[in-house]
This record gives structure tokens, sequence and C-alpha cells, in this order.
């Protein structure tokens, strides 16, 4: 039951998060709300007994993007103040809202075929669940079964996601790799607007 | 009220996964965008870990006297998706900087008007 | 950058504790909650740290830019060769019972390397990344 609870107030602080981060305008303190997104995204996977994914969005989410939005928000800021907030909006999206709402109704009225959180006869939990926790042990002697299952049962899959982050490793290096040209030409527009 | 605690995860889901899409698809400004795309990828990991949750289950770790595990293959791939999500996030806002350094701006009305006067 | 005394104490102390964390994560990991994703990731953010207290000029010494590309591409090369030597063996790619004298020998052999693969992997990746952006911003 505590766990429920638990389980309860962190989501719901969650969607409040996202509902800030939605509203505000200033990108830094958007960037900073999104690390605390992170953070109680870890501490919700503990709760919900993963703590090896935990772990990796706590020291990813929290640390790592969190830092590179930073770096980026560094290189991107405007010339003049405000330097991080995002441009005021011309119209309101009405659009855009109609389409979320549309598709989140369609969204919920699908959950109400999901079984209930927690229950142990889903249909996720009876099939490849089982197999790997009965036979994780004695095919590897590994009892991490996270483990067993990525590096061993499903090591092509893993083979995949390192080369995609290899790759995108160097595709960055290719993008902003090296210093920057020394003087980079104005283009038309930005005088135009400067005079402007 | 069963019903309710049952399906509040999911619902939670939807939710940031539609305050996502919100911000992807009404916002102009470049970094924002990418925000609205990370918290749409975290609820879809929310998604996975919260199906693959065993009710009074502890962590996919056999120990001597647990007989209920949650289910292991959710984590795995949410373990993997997480790194390469931050590899592809680093990605496009490597790219938001080069079109910053090109066209000097990153709203993106201000990069389509550009783009039209030339 | 201004030197700041509290931060600097306090990155030297913690530095090497997340390092060793990092290590134990690594090698851990088929024990415990961990693994070469976690360890890679923990790692780099040590360096990282480092480079945001001490400067990016220091953060770079310890590891120079042709280092890490070489680190991120032997990773994946650790983990492929994995499975070419199991092929070699006449087993089949990534199938690790083949590497060590019994099924359980081999198998934790195989995911003891493959894991330390994408453990450098990650790592030198990450420090790529945030380089290449922190790199950026000096004229």
């Amino acid at each position: 039951m505590f766990d429920v609870v638990v389980d309860i107030v962190l989501l719901t602080f969650l969607a409040t998060t996202s509902f800030a981060i939605m509203r505000m305008t200033n990108l830094f303190a958007i960037i900073m709300l999104f690390g605390i997104f992170s953070l109680l995204s870890a501490g919700l996977f503990v709760v919900m007994d993963a703590p090896d994914v935990a772990f990796t969005e706590a020291a990813v989410g929290a640390g790592i993007s969190t830092v590179l939005m930073l770096t980026t928000l560094a290189l991107v800021k405007r010339s003049k103040e405000p330097y991080y907030d995002e441009a005021p909006k011309t119209h309101t999206a009405w659009l855009p809202l109609i389409v979320v709402i549309v598709t989140g109704s369609a969204l919920i009225y699908g959950t109400w075929d999901i079984p209930n959180f927690g229950s142990a006869d889903a249909p996720s939990q009876t099939h490849v669940a089982r197999f790997y926790l009965e036979n994780s042990l004695p095919d590897t002697g590994v009892p991490n079964t996270v483990t067993a299952v990525l590096a061993s049962y499903r090591g092509f899959d893993t083979l995949g996601e390192v080369t995609v982050i290899f790759t995108a490793a160097v595709a960055v290096m290719l993008l902003i790799g090296g210093k920057r040209p020394k003087s980079v030409p104005k283009t038309e527009g930005e005088e135009a607007k400067d005079e402007a | 009220m069963d019903f309710i605690i049952g399906h509040y995860n999911y619902w939670v889901v939807i939710v940031l996964m539609m305050v996502g899409l919100y911000t992807v698809i009404s916002r102009g400004n470049l970094v924002k965008k990418i925000i609205g795309l990370n918290i749409f990828q975290v609820s879809v990991f929310f998604l996975y870990i919260s199906l693959g949750t065993v009710e009074g289950g502890a962590a996919p770790i056999i120990a001597e006297g647990v007989k209920v595990y949650s289910n292991p293959l959710p984590h795995v791939l949410i373990l993997t998706a997480i790194v390469v999500g931050v590899a592809t996030t680093a990605l496009a806002l490597a790219l938001v900087v080069r079109i910053k350094e090109t066209y000097g701006t990153i709203e993106e009305d201000e990069i389509h008007n550009l783009d039209h006067s030339l | 950058m201004k030197p700041n005394l509290i931060l600097h104490v306090i990155a030297k102390f913690l530095i090497p504790l997340i390092i060793l964390f990092a290590l134990y994560v690594q090698f851990h990991g088929d024990f415990g909650p961990g693994g070469g994703f976690q360890a890679g990731v923990i790692f780099s953010a040590a360096i990282i740290l480092y480079s945001l207290v001490f400067g990016l000029e220091s953060g770079e010494k310890i590891i120079p830019h042709h280092w890490l590309r070489i680190l991120a591409s032997l990773g994946v090369v650790i983990y492929a060769g994995v499975g070419i030597e199991s092929l070699f063996l006449g087993g089949n790619y990534l199938d690790y019972t083949i590497l060590g004298s019994n099924q359980i020998a081999g198998q934790h052999l195989g995911i003891l390397l493959v894991e330390l693969g994408v453990g450098i992997t990650v790592a030198a990746a990450m420090l790529i990344l945030f380089f290449a952006f922190a790199g950026r911003g000096r004229e």
C-alpha cells in the first residue's frame, strides 16, 4: 500500500513539473526543471522495482543531458536581453490543443483494456518474462536477470544500440567538433532584422 | 477505486505524452521542442516499466527466498533506450547549434521568414 | 575561470569516489544492479565534473581527443570481436557458451567482455559529446 501512495504522489509531481515546463518561457529555468523531472523519474523507477533503469536515468537525465542542454543554451543565447527567453507567441495555438485533446482521449479510452497496474497475470508477464526469470541463472550463472538478458539473450540488440551511440557521437563530432569559424558572415536577413 | 489506482500510471503516462506532443507542435523555439520530445520519450519509458511491474515483486535479481520478480525485459529495453536517447538528443542539439550559427536565430518563424526572403 | 575554493575541495573529494563507484558498477553488474551502460555514464560524469570545476583545458589533458575517438571505436570492436571469436571457435555469432570450458564459465566471460565493450564506448561517446559542445563555445 505504501508503494502505491509513493507512486501516486511522485507521478503527480511529475505531471505538475511537465506542465510547468510547458508553460514557462525562460529556457534556463526550463532546463533546470527538466533536470528535476529526470530525478523524479529516477525515483519512480526505483518504486517500480527497476533499479538498473533508475541508475541510468539519474546519471543520464539529471546529469549529462542537463549539462549538454546548458552548454547548448550558452551557444544559442540571444545577443541582447533577454538572453534565454523564447520569442513571445503571436497567436494562440488552438489547432495543436485540439489535436492533443483528441489524441489523448483516444489513448485514455484505450487504457480501459489494460489490466490493472501490477497484476501478475497480465499478458506481458506470462510469456518470455517467466522464461528469463527461470532460466537465466542456470543458463548463464548471472543472478542479475537484466544483465543476463541484456548481454546474452539479447546480445544482438545491445550490439545495435552500442553502434547507434557510436554513430551519434561520430555525427556530433562531424557537426560541431573542432573550433567555430572565426567570423561568421552576417546573412542578409540578420542585417535586415538588426535595422528593424 | 481499484480501477482508478490500477490505471493511474497509464493516465499520467498519457498526460505526459500529450504535454510533450503539445510542446513539440505548438512552440517555435527549437530547444523547447527538443525538451518536449524528451518529455514524450520519458513517458514511453514509464509505459514500459509500468507494464512490467508486478505487485509485491522484487527487482529482477535472483536471490534465495524471493518468489515474485518484476519483468526484466522492459528494464533491458528501456535501459538501452535511455542512453541511446541522450545520444540522439545530443545530435539534435548539435543541429540546433549549427542552425543558430547559420541563421542567427533558433525561432522557427524567423528561420522560415529568412528562408523566404532569400 | 574564477577559482572557487568550496567547489575545488568538494570536487577533489568526490571525483575519485565517483570513478571508484563507476568501476564497481561495471564489474559488479552481474550480481547487483549495474552494467556497462550505467558505468560508462557514471565514469564520464566524473570527468565532466572535473572539466566543469577545473576548466575545459585541464579536462582535455586527462583524455586527449584522439584517445577518445580510439576508445569509442575500441568498445564496439571488443563487442563485435567477442562475436567473431565465438564464430571462429565453431559456435554461433555472440554465442558465449563456447568461449569457456563449460557453459557457465563461457557465458560469464562473454558477458564480462561485452559489458566492458559497452562501458568503454558509452563513456567515450558521452565525453566526445560533452567536449564537442563545450569546445564550440571558445573562439
